[in-house]
Order: C-alpha cells, then sequence, then structure tokens
C-alpha cells in the first residue's frame, strides 16, 4: 500500500477523489496486518472511526466545507484525555481511567474533522526514552523489531512510521517527541512552550510538557501544528495570541530562507555515534548547497543540562503525581487496611519502576536540607541555558543538532541502568528547559539500517521559520521517503 | 564505597512520598539514586551565586481570569472513578479510630 501523506489524504478526502470511510477501513486493514507486531496503540476505536468516516463523508457530499482534517486518521498518546475509551498513561493506576472531559487537542482535532483512530502507548507518564517503561503494551520499532521505538511518545512514532494512521500527537517534557520521531524515521516537532494548550494532558513536568505532532512530512506537521496551536482560556500558560499570534503555519512551507544562518554547536558531538556526526556533517552540507551560512557557536552550558533537567522534571512529577490517592480517581489497592496505606499500597502497585524512582528523585530534591542544593541550583543552571540560547540566537537562525547520541537502541539495553537512559535525552533537553521549539526530521540511515535524525532549534515563538527550514532540507533530500519493512507485511 | 543515599533515607524519602517499598526496592533505589544524584552534582561546578532561579520559561507571574459562573462537573462525573463512593462521597477507611469520638 503507498503510504500517502497526511496533506495528500486531506486533500484526495476534500476534493471528493477518495472516500474517507474507505481510506479509513485500509488505514484498519493495515492496522490489523501489522500492529501485533508493532504494538503502537494501547485503544483502537475501530467501529467509532468508521462511523465518523460516514458522517464526514456525508458532509462532504451534502457540499458543507470540510475540516482542516476532514477524514483524516489520526492518532494520540494515551496521556490525552478523551472521553471515549480510557486515558491510561500506559499505567496500571489509571488502567480503567475514563475521563470525563477531552483534552483541548483533542476538542480541536474533531473539530477539524479529524478521524481520531486510536490511542498510542507510552512510558508510563511520559517517563522515559524507549516506551518500555509502558505497564501495558510492548511496542518496537518498525525499522527492527529487536530495537526500541525511543520514547516516551514511542507509540505515536511507530504508529506513524508503520503506516497505521496518517499523523499524531505526541508530548515533549525532555524530547519525547523529537527522540522517538528520529527512532522510528519520522518528523517529530516539540512547538514553543505555550503555544499549544495543555489542557487536559496528563501533567508530568508542568513547566517543560508541550504537546506537538509527529507526521511523516515537516508539511503534515505545520497542517496539525496549524489546527492545535493557540490560546486556550483553560490552561493559564498558554500564550495570548496578542503577545505570541499563531501564523498559517502551512502557508509559507515551501519557500527557502534568504541568507539562513546556521549555528553549530562547538565540541557538542563528542559521545555521539560516528554515524550520527557523519549524518549531522552532511545535513550541514546540504544547507551550505543551499546557500546557508553556517557559523560555530559555543553553549558552554549545555553539558549541565540533563544534570538540571532530571531534577526540575523529577521536582514537578512529584508534586504532580501527588494525586494518585487511590481515593479520587485510579487504582486502590485491595491490600490496604488504613487510610495511609491507600496512599502508600494503592501507589506502590500502581506505580511501575521508573515512575517510583523519579517520584523519589523530586522528592528528595524538594526534602527539607536538599532544597538550596538541587532544585533552586538547577533553576539556575536552566537559567544560564536559557541564556547560552538567547546569545546564540543573536549570531545564527537555528541551531542543527543530532536529537539523540544513538540510533534505536536495543530492547532491554539500558532498561536496567536509569542514568544511561537519561543520559540518551542529552540533545533535547536544552530545549525544555529553555522553552523553544525544536524538531526532529531523518537525516539518513546508519550501518544497520535504522534512521538517524536532525534536530533543528530556533527561538521562541518561531515555529514558522523552523518548519521552513526543516522543509529546506526535506525537499533537497530523500530520507523522509525511506520506509520500513515491517516482517508481517 | 559509603552511598550517597542509604537505605535509611531512601525510606525517608518514600515515606514522605507515601510510597510503599519492598526491601529489595529499597536496596536497588539507594543505589540508582545513588548515581544519579551524583551525576547531578556535576552542576557544582558552575558558580551560580549570581545567577537568578529560573522557574518558567515564559517569565509569566499570575494570570486572573474573570469571575465568572460556569458549569462544574457535577458530583455523578466526579464520582465516576473513585475505586469507591456511595453516589454522594468518596468512601476510604476510617480516619478516627472507634473510641476517640
Amino acid at each position: 500500500m503507498e503510504q500517502l501523506s497526511l496533506l495528500d489524504v486531506r486533500n484526495k478526502i476534500a476534493a471528493g477523489d477518495i472516500k474517507t470511510a474507505d481510506y479509513v477501513r485500509q488505514v484498519l486493514s493495515r492496522i490489523e496486518k501489522v500492529e501485533s507486531t508493532v504494538g503502537s496503540y494501547i485503544n483502537i476505536f475501530g467501529d467509532e472511526a468508521i462511523d465518523r468516516a460516514a458522517q464526514i463523508d456525508e458532509k462532504i457530499s451534502a457540499g458543507q466545507k470540510p475540516g482542516a482534517l476532514a477524514g483524516v486518521p489520526i492518532a494520540i498518546k494515551d496521556n490525552m484525555c478523551t472521553t471515549f475509551g480510557q486515558t491510561t498513561c500506559a499505567s496500571k493506576m489509571l488502567e480503567n481511567y475514563q475521563s470525563p472531559y477531552n483534552a483541548t487537542v483533542v476538542e480541536k482535532l474533531l473539530a477539524a474533522d479529524a478521524v481520531i483512530i486510536g490511542k498510542t502507548n507510552m512510558d508510563e507518564f511520559a517517563m522515559g526514552s524507549s516506551t518500555e517503561n509502558s505497564s501495558l503494551k510492548k511496542t518496537v520499532n518498525p525499522w527492527n523489531t529487536s530495537r526500541v521505538p525511543g520514547g516516551s511518545s514511542g507509540g505515536s512514532a511507530a504508529a506513524v512510521a508503520a503506516g497505521l494512521c496518517s499523523g499524531s500527537l505526541g508530548s515533549d517534557t525532555g524530547g519525547s517527541i523529537r527522540q522517538p520521531a528520529s527512532f522510528c524515521g519520522v518528523v517529530g516537532l516539540k512547538p514553543t512552550y505555550g503555544r499549544v494548550s495543555r489542557y487536559g494532558l496528563v501533567a508530568f513536568g508542568s513547566s517543560l510538557d508541550q504537546i506537538g505532532p509527529v507526521t511523516q512530512t515537516v508539511s503534515d506537521a505545520a497542517l496539525l501544528l496549524n489546527v492545535i496551536a493557540g490560546h486556550d482560556e483553560a490552561d493559564s500558560t498558554s500564550v495570548e495570541q496578542s503577545d505570541a499570534p499563531i501564523d498559517d503555519y502551512l502557508n509559507k512551507i515551501n519557500e527557502p530562507l534568504d541568507g539562513l544562518k546556521i549555528g553549530i554547536v562547538r565540541d557538542s558531538t563528542e559521545g555521539a555515534d560516528e554515524d550520527v556526526k557523519r549524518s549531522l556533517n552532511e545535513a550541514v552540507e546540504v544547507y551550505k548547497g543551499l546557500g546557508a551560512e553556517v557559523v560555530e557557536v559555543d553553549m558552554p552550558h549545555l553539558d549541565y543540562a540533563v544534570a538540571a533537567y532530571y531534577v526540575v522534571a523529577t521536582a514537578e512529577a512529584s508534586s504532580n503525581l501527588a494525586r494518585y490517592d487511590g481515593v479520587h480517581y485510579g487504582y486502590r489497592s485491595p491490600n490496604a487496611t488504613d487510610y495511609v496505606e491507600v496512599y502508600t499500597r494503592s501507589r506502590a502497585e500502581g506505580f511501575g519502576d521508573e515512575v517510583k524512582r523519579r517520584i523519589m528523585l523530586g522528592t528528595y530534591a524538594l526534602s527539607s536540607g536538599y532544597y538550596d542544593a538541587y532544585y533552586l541550583k538547577a533553576l539556575k543552571v536552566r537559567n544560564l541555558i536559557r541564556q547560552d540560547f538567547d546569545k546564540t540566537f543573536g549570531q545564527c537562525d537555528c541551531i542543527v543538532t543530532p536529537v539523540a547520541p544513538t540510533t534505536a537502541f536495543p530492547i532491554g539495553q539500558n532498561i536496567e541502568d536509569p542514568l544511561k537512559m537519561y543520559l540518551s535525552d542529552i540533545y533535547t533537553i536544552p530545549a525544555n528547559l529553555a522553552g523553544i521549539p525544536g524538531i526532529s526530521i531523518q537525516a539518513g540511515l546508519d550501518s544497520n539500517d535504522l534512521p538517524i535524525g536532525l534536530q533543528i532549534l530556533a527561538p521562541a515563538f518561531s515555529e514558522s521559520k523552523l518548519l521552513r527550514i526543516a522543509r529546506m532540507f526535506e525537499k533537497n533530500t530523500q530520507w523522509h521517503k525511506s520506509k520500513p519493512k515491517i516482517p508481517s507485511e | 564505597m559509603s552511598k550517597k543515599i542509604d537505605a535509611q533515607q531512601v525510606k525517608k524519602v518514600a515515606m514522605l512520598s507515601r510510597l510503599d517499598l519492598s526491601d529489595a526496592e529499597i536496596e536497588r533505589f539507594a543505589s540508582q539514586l545513588s548515581e544519579i544524584v551524583t551525576y547531578v552534582e556535576k552542576m557544582n561546578e558552575l558558580d551560580t551565586e549570581k545567577v537568578e532561579p529560573m522557574a518558567h520559561c515564559l517569565g509569566i507571574t499570575n494570570r486572573f481570569g474573570e469571575d465568572r459562573p460556569a458549569e462544574s462537573l457535577g458530583t455523578e462525573k466526579a464520582l465516576a472513578n473513585a475505586p469507591d463512593h456511595d453516589g454522594q462521597f468518596f468512601i476510604v477507611p476510617r480516619i478516627l479510630e472507634e473510641n476517640s469520638a
């Protein structure tokens, strides 16, 4: 089956060239064929998707104007609240949780006539870099089933790579959209903090979390961003239109940037694989060939980003996850004999290892006697990192880096070594700490035929420029056309 | 080598976190958290005495909304996911002893 881009599907459906119901059935039959191998979904809404497709077809044949995502099958990460199905966060704690409301992004997708086809697997509560921390499901990399899909939005990236939806939403707290996009050879965009409403996104690190699109192409990401971006009264950290107006991100997507200046960070790729370094250098050459100027920049504090992040993110997580008390919603231990044990046992039995570890680390960093040494220190380092970006963006339009030091690693390789797993986020974390947007696009294959991603970072609220820069590369290379060969195909 | 975080500290943090950990978990977390905290202390290489802490990248403070009534969730929906309830209240095990009233 030829894999159509999201934009193609949308255009063909809107033009009446294909029926939504036919296309949705096609995707569902592909899911039937390969999903048992890939494992990208926690929940698939087959019947509901077909019903909804029929409604959209009716709307179109009645001559009504279809929405921006008319008939397009979209998957969403299972940490975004939906009134249909469960919202599990891939946790035993929320395995049966049914949200009483939809996340704002879900409302926006529905208003744009998207067909929500399922909810994707993830690391429990979005904590992890391989999706191995899911308590409900195992997801593999469609390019090589012995490898991880990356994480935490591993299901969202694997579903797009395997052609099991036209595009998906992920969430990115320290790289959770960009790193799995890189591992699965698709496009992943983390918008600026505040660009997309977080209302209805189950909170992990509230000052870092951001929802964004995972797609096959840069233009697809622009189209999805058009739908989900914007101020939301229900999220006090989403920015007002007057402060940072949203653009039509598709409008100028094919226009290259004149006089583009690209920054590369001196001595930043020492720890990366040879293939990853080579691919980055080749990408820089592509941009040079398109007339871009390359400047070397110094960002002396990037080296401290992982350390600061794992204090800030876990501190926020320990506070956010205090709400799981075995009383209001979620899992309650049947073994609790008094009210204290309702808390301690429900949480012990409901949370997996990594979630417990992060709650513990965050609680430690915030506890009396350690607050200044860890939490306060991390906030100061965070400021230094932001200042590094401010200075750097005075010299260039964007920064290009690897997305991760390696390509998709073997399942099981890092799971017993949390610190090693954390260090795989070294290139993606700085953008979350600084709140700036970043995109991952495919820029190569390694010696094992696994995708290598290229990360582009740009100043806050410059998604328009960021997408155009990414599109320049995509338009002049063929990497985005390489697709995995799934064994059950 | 003495651990940065020992079993005693893990127990204390587990109590603060309301997590009931097994002895094996306590041992494992002590060594894993020690390793992570040791790594995190790399931040001490930086002199941050004159740096302002940054809790948030947008630099926003309080946002005030209009004070206007809106629909709320309602009892039924609010209780729908509760592990135990009586249609009006969440039910939890007894908090006060029988004779302490």
